[in-house]
């Protein structure tokens, strides 16, 4: 579809993944019950911090990062993979292919559409770190604010894709979600939502920085408390927008490759 | 409108060997069969015709339909449906055609049709007045009033396939196809389907090609039927010639005022039925007045009717017919 057509269809298209989040509100909280790791991680480093500082971190300090992971998961969700692979099990992306717009887009929409739901969860949450543990749980700057929301739709662009590529490999192999599986696992090891990145001893950091995991929860939470100077942060920012770039020809790569498989072999 | 030349559409289908070691080498060394679900078959339709695709389970007919709406390449053959190359998908052809199959839906499943109209209207770029006007029309000759604002999910078979079609229809595609529309209908719904997608055929001058299960389907909307088998097309033409074509002979059917006995019907013709005081005889057509004047002298006859066999059985010895020669052939 022409750019503009989908740029006029688009704002239906949120206003229907909205209702629908409306409609799966109960497996919405289901799945908020199920994010609460950076929670129970906050317990256990609050309470090791008790003694003496664990590198940078203080006891406040793990308590504004976790209450900013939390966030930042809750607002950086996707879950297309899962919709792509049922819906190439069922399918029901037939249906979708008939359309003169890229199921990308419905997607994409479906997932942005449960945000502003997320917010109920998100708000109370950020005023209770501001309330507990001070201004600085928040950005302090404009740029600040700037630079934090662009991180968390770098975040979330990336996890999206990577939820596209991933998905789409079921038009290939039997289990796609598996791979999902081992991709979260990683994802919670090296993203900074179990621990800060800057913990990892300096060799491992470099690694790190270098993969795309910390600038789906780490980099956005740094930003969010205000742990980068403008320089650091724009370089981090810029970082973060090359796996979104890199990402984005991996993931339409392959889709539309794996689309025109789907149609030549059967489907 | 629509051109098919030479369509063949062979799936390619991964065997997996059965023990682990077999399977292993096979994600290295993949073997494929090929399975041939069209097979080389030709036919051109005409703008507004209405045609119904008819053939057993697995003869290619959903096959044929998805190579026509793009969503798969064909192996080898040439397609044209008012001009587009389907498997192209342009925007333009996508805007034109619309498939609709009984087995899968396109409504959100958790919200009110309403909404899925709403998001086509959106995705097919439809003028708001158009887009209203569309919806009236579908409101009233669907009856969709109470359905529309209820979730999908909580609608029944048949008032989800009354807004799934509603839905396949806002952006008023000149070239419908219709994959067993009316699978898993009651008689009257069927009948509702039927009436309505006539309607919109007529009204449109939409091109239209129906499969179904149920010969009531086609016999009620398509003056015109291509019977494909096993990936070939077997027959193309006129439902009447078909039934000519393959049972040539008419029924009488007779209803009797007291039980005769066998014996008094069989010089009457082939007895195809018979219990007390009702009979069918299938006879010759250029035998029916014959038949007919001494079954009225030489019976108690209370009523008589003369038909054709019906469609279903029509179809099924049709099929049989094609299977004993393609045996022929192989042996
Ligand atoms: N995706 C697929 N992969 C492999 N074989 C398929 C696929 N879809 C259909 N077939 C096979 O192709 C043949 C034709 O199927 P189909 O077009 O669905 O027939 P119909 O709609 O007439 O019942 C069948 O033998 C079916 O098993
Ligand atoms: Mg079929």
């Amino acid at each position: 579809m022409s750019a503009r057509s989908t740029l006029r269809a688009l704002p239906t298209l949120l206003r229907i993944g909205v209702s629908e989040a409306v409609a799966y509100r109960a497996e919405m909280f289901v799945w908020v019950l199920s994010t609460t790791m950076p929670l129970i991680m906050m317990a256990l480093w609050t309470a090791v911090a008790r003694e003496a500082p664990v590198g940078p971190y203080g006891s406040q300090d793990f308590v504004r990062y976790f209450l900013a992971a939390f966030v930042v998961r809750q607002l950086t969700g996707a879950w297309a993979a899962w919709m792509i692979n049922y819906e190439v099990r069922q399918g029901t992306l037939a249906m979708r292919l008939l359309r003169p717009i890229s199921p990308l887009w419905s997607y994409a929409a479906e997932n942005i559409g449960a945000m502003p739901m997320r917010l109920f969860v998100v708000v109370p949450v950020a005023i209770f770190a501001v309330s507990t543990v001070g201004w600085k749980s928040v950005p302090e700057t404009a740029w600040g604010w700037v630079f934090f929301l662009v991180s968390l739709f770098g975040a979330w662009l990336i996890t999206f894709l990577v939820n596209v590529a991933i998905g789409t490999l079921s038009l290939y192999m039997e289990s796609s979600t598996k791979l999902m599986d081992v991709w979260l696992a990683l994802f919670f090891v090296c993203s900074g939502y179990l621990y800060p990145v800057d913990l990892f001893p300096p060799v491992w950091r470099t690694l790190i920085d270098w993969l795309p995991f910390r600038y789906q929860i780490g980099l956005p939470v740094e930003l969010m408390t205000n742990a980068h100077g403008f320089g650091d942060a724009l370089a981090l920012l810029g970082r973060q927008w090359l796996w979104v770039g890199l990402l984005l020809v991996i993931s339409l790569g392959l889709w539309n490759r794996g689309l025109k498989r789907f149609a030549a072999f059967g489907g | 409108m629509i051109s098919v030349r030479d369509l063949r559409k062979h799936y390619q289908v991964h065997k997996r060997p059965p023990g682990l070691k077999a399977a292993l080498r096979s994600v290295i060394h993949r073997t494929y069969t090929s399975v041939k679900a069209v097979d080389g078959i030709s036919f051109e339709i005409k703008p507004g015709e209405r045609v119904g695709f008819l053939g057993p389970n697995g003869a290619g007919k959903t096959t044929t339909l998805k190579v026509l709406s793009g969503l798969l390449h064909p192996s080898s053959g040439e397609v044209r449906v008012d001009g587009h190359v389907p498997r192209h998908r342009e925007d333009a052809f996508l805007k034109k055609i619309m498939l609709v199959m009984g087995q899968k839906q396109q409504l959100l499943w958790d919200l009110p049709p309403a909404e899925t109209f709403e998001l086509n209207r959106a995705i097919y770029d439809v003028p708001r007045a158009q887009y209203k006007q569309t919806l009236d029309e579908l409101v009233t000759l669907l009856e969709l009033e109470e359905l529309i604002g209820k979730p999908a999910r909580q609608l029944s078979l048949g008032e989800r396939m009354k807004c799934e079609l509603a839905a396949a229809l806002i952006h008023r595609p000149k070239v419908l196809f219709l994959d067993e529309p009316t699978i898993g209908l009651d008689v009257s719904m069927q009948a509702t389907m039927r009436t309505f997608i006539k309607s919109y055929n007529e009204r449109n001058g939409a091109t239209l090609i129906l499969t179904s299960h149920y010969m009531d389907d086609v016999a009620a909307l398509c003056p015109r039927v291509i019977v494909i088998d096993k990936g070939l097309l077997s027959y193309d033409g006129g439902l009447d010639a078909l039934v000519q074509r393959v049972r040539p002979e008419k029924r009488v059917v007779l209803r009797l005022n007291q039980a005769v006995a066998a014996d008094s019907l069989a010089p009457l013709g082939k007895v195809v039925t018979h219990d007390n005081v009702t009979a069918v005889l299938q006879v010759p057509q250029d035998a029916v007045n014959a038949t007919v004047s001494r079954a009225l002298s030489s019976l108690p006859v209370q009523d008589l009717t003369v038909e054709n066999a019906p469609l279903e059985e029509v179809m099924s010895e049709l099929f049989a017919e094609s299977k004993a020669r393609r045996e022929k052939v192989g042996a």
